[in-house]
């Protein structure tokens, strides 16, 4: 604090409810202290001698952290000053101490004069000279020790800190409070409001609120964006909240924030699949240096369960999604199976294991960005077991066979495909110089299909109708038709361990204007 | 008493919150019937055992006029102003 500036006035309360107000038009004292610090102890005796020599010349404002703390001080010392109750800890937040006892001469209107931190006797004594003059205190001095450390204030502890920065009137929190009679079960009382996936959640105190704020440097009240279908405001805050219920840790805010993000853009479009009574929800890939930094798993199990980062993140944006934008089952959310991804869906690429380029890179982003793709899946990841293929045309084409059940085998052109491929996989491919684009090319070839095969039949009604087909000369009905529209359509990461000859593809949805298009985020950590 | 924070958009009031349970039960006890027939006779028995059991509590009773609607304003607010707790008995 510079000299000149003015403290934060305040009204504090001593033992017996005497009020006592700061600025009060006189030259004022006020020291924080608590009971158990050592060096408190040293200048209590300091201040009664000062109270002594000054009378009523000076306000002193003595505030005690504790209320067993005060009520031990005034009757070690019985100092003719009041002790003040801060046990709320709000006046010393206000005033930013770190340490007790900090004292702080003031003048009439509250400026700061001087402040003295912990105990230096050259400091307090030069302080005691001033304001008593020539007629100086009662005290021997030279019986005080010349200097001691100060201890840590209580409102600097973190575990309250947290509480009185979420207190505090320029709390960044702005959220509505609900106070939960001390009846209530919390957890219980979460699954009533309608607030879970329908697993347990972390209440979102607000001392935890504010702790998961401190993952990102984004405004707590900045809207990335409006949720569908009630197009409720998505603020940090609110993404704070859902991210604490989710169980996350800060430091995942920003892959959590930028995966909101892309899933509110036109071309994600979030509503459509929420609504879709395919039972469709969000895969989140995540690329670059952040996977590592939060501890994310890309290796053995990447897909499944185990690691807070993928469980937690994924969840955190589904909880987002239903409680911000109100899509619950029977409500807009109208899957008839749904799916166990949409309670979370999230991993990383095993970059270090990708001899190709990894997604993100292909997608257009630096190697070195942290970046964030969100997929719409409906069903998956689907295994594809292939032990035997020793040569990359015969395991790109096994990828191919596999991904033919996508939506139905006879549904050429409908979907996309997300094609996780398991690192033995990837040695094969490699071993025989197998690109990315030779992996889609072999896919898309031995999915190919004359459009006779995929029309409607006794078999399945499943395909081209009779009648366009019908109306198609011979050289149109003979045309092959692969899997999937564009080869752009095979989205290709690399994840799991290095044992075992096991990927996966997660099938899409509707592509395109109508459906969902994958969008890639870079994750901004500032 | 926990506070946590809303997470949804806050279209919608917060819900179901319990009374503080003090561990006894003493006051004023207003029995509600909706008059569907032979709601009385159950309150009727309620009101014995309760009396029975719960000698620290008073008793009050009152009737809606008619079940198909909601009990009017101004009964509503006697029943608030008048008791503690309140027990509404449906019958048929």
């Amino acid at each position: 604090m510079q000299s000149g500036q003015a403290l934060p006035a305040f009204l504090l309360a001593d033992s017996e409810g005497a009020q006592f107000s700061f600025p009060n038009g006189r030259p004022a004292l006020v020291c924080f202290v608590k009971n158990d610090c050592p060096t408190c102890q040293v200048v209590m005796p300091v201040l009664e001698a000062l109270h002594q020599a000054l009378g009523d010349e000076v306000d002193f404002l003595v505030a005690g952290q504790t209320l067993d703390g005060n009520a031990a001080l005034i009757e070690n010392f019985q100092p003719g000053f009041s002790v003040l109750d801060d046990s709320s800890l709000k006046v010393s937040f206000a005033y930013d101490i770190d340490t007790v006892p900090t004292l702080f001469l003031a003048d009439g209107e509250g400026r700061l004069e001087s402040a003295l931190i912990g105990f230096v006797r050259e400091e307090w004594q030069a302080l005691s000279e001033r304001l008593t003059g020539a007629n100086g205190v009662d005290l021997d001095w030279s019986a005080l020790p010349e200097w001691r450390p100060g201890c840590g204030s209580l409102s600097v502890d973190p575990v309250i800190a947290d509480r009185l920065r979420a207190e505090a009137e320029n709390s960044p929190l702005r959220a509505r409070k609900i106070e939960i009679a001390s009846a209530d079960d919390e957890f219980e009382f979460m699954f009533d409001q309608g607030f879970s996936d329908g697993l347990p959640l972390v209440p979102p105190t607000p001392e935890r609120v504010m702790r998961m704020l401190s993952g990102t440097a984004r405004d707590p009240q900045e809207i990335i964006g409006v949720m569908p279908p009630n197009m409720g405001d998505v603020t940090i805050e609110k993404l704070a909240i859902n991210a604490v219920m989710a169980g996350c840790r800060p430091e995942y805010m920003p892959v959590i924030i930028t995966a909101t993000e892309a899933i509110l853009t036109e071309a994600y479009n979030i509503h459509g699949v929420m609504a879709t009574t395919m039972g469709a929800s969000p895969v989140l890939v995540v690329n670059g240096p952040i996977r590592d930094r939060i501890g994310m798993n890309m290796k053995l199990g990447a897909l499944g369960q185990g690691n807070r980062a993928n469980a937690t993140i994924g969840r955190a944006v589904r909880l987002a999604v239903r409680n911000l934008g109100g899509a619950r089952p029977g409500g807009t959310e109208r899957s008839t199976l749904g799916n166990p991804m949409k309670f979370t869906m999230c991993f990383a690429e095993h970059e270090e294991r990708n001899p190709w380029e990894p997604l993100h890179v292909e997608r257009g982003f630096a190697a070195d960005d942290s970046v964030v793709t969100v997929f719409t899946m409906t069903s998956g990841p689907t295994l594809i077991v292939d032990q035997d293929s020793r040569q990359a045309a015969q395991l790109a084409g096994s990828f191919g066979l596999s991904l033919e059940s996508a939506f139905h085998p006879k549904a050429h052109f409908a979907t996309e495909v997300l094609l996780v491929v398991c690192p033995e996989h990837v040695d094969t491919l490699i071993r025989d110089g197998y690109s990315k684009a030779d992996i889609r090319a072999r896919i898309q070839e031995v999915t190919a299909r004359p459009l006779s095969e995929l029309v409607e039949n006794e078999i399945s009604a499943v395909g081209f109708k009779q009648a366009a087909f019908d109306a198609m000369d011979e050289k149109a009905r003979d045309r092959k038709l692969p899997k999937f529209k564009s080869p752009d359509d095979i989205h290709l990461v690399v994840a799991g361990s290095d044992a075992g000859k096991f990927s996966g593809a997660f099938h899409g949805w509707a592509t395109g204007e109508i459906g969902s298009i994958s969008v890639s985020k870079k994750i901004e950590e500032a | 008493m926990a506070t946590i924070m809303d997470p949804t958009d806050e279209r919608v009031p917060v819900t179901r919150q319990l009374s503080p349970r003090t561990g006894e039960i003493r006051g004023r006890l207003a029995l509600l019937d909706i008059s569907k027939p032979r709601g009385n006779v159950l309150l009727d028995r309620l009101e014995a055992l309760l009396s029975e059991r719960l000698p620290g509590i008073e008793i009050q009773r009152y009737a809606k006029p008619t079940f198909t609607k909601p009990a009017p304003d101004a009964l509503r607010a006697e029943i608030f102003e008048k008791n503690d707790f309140l027990i509404e008995a449906l019958a048929d």
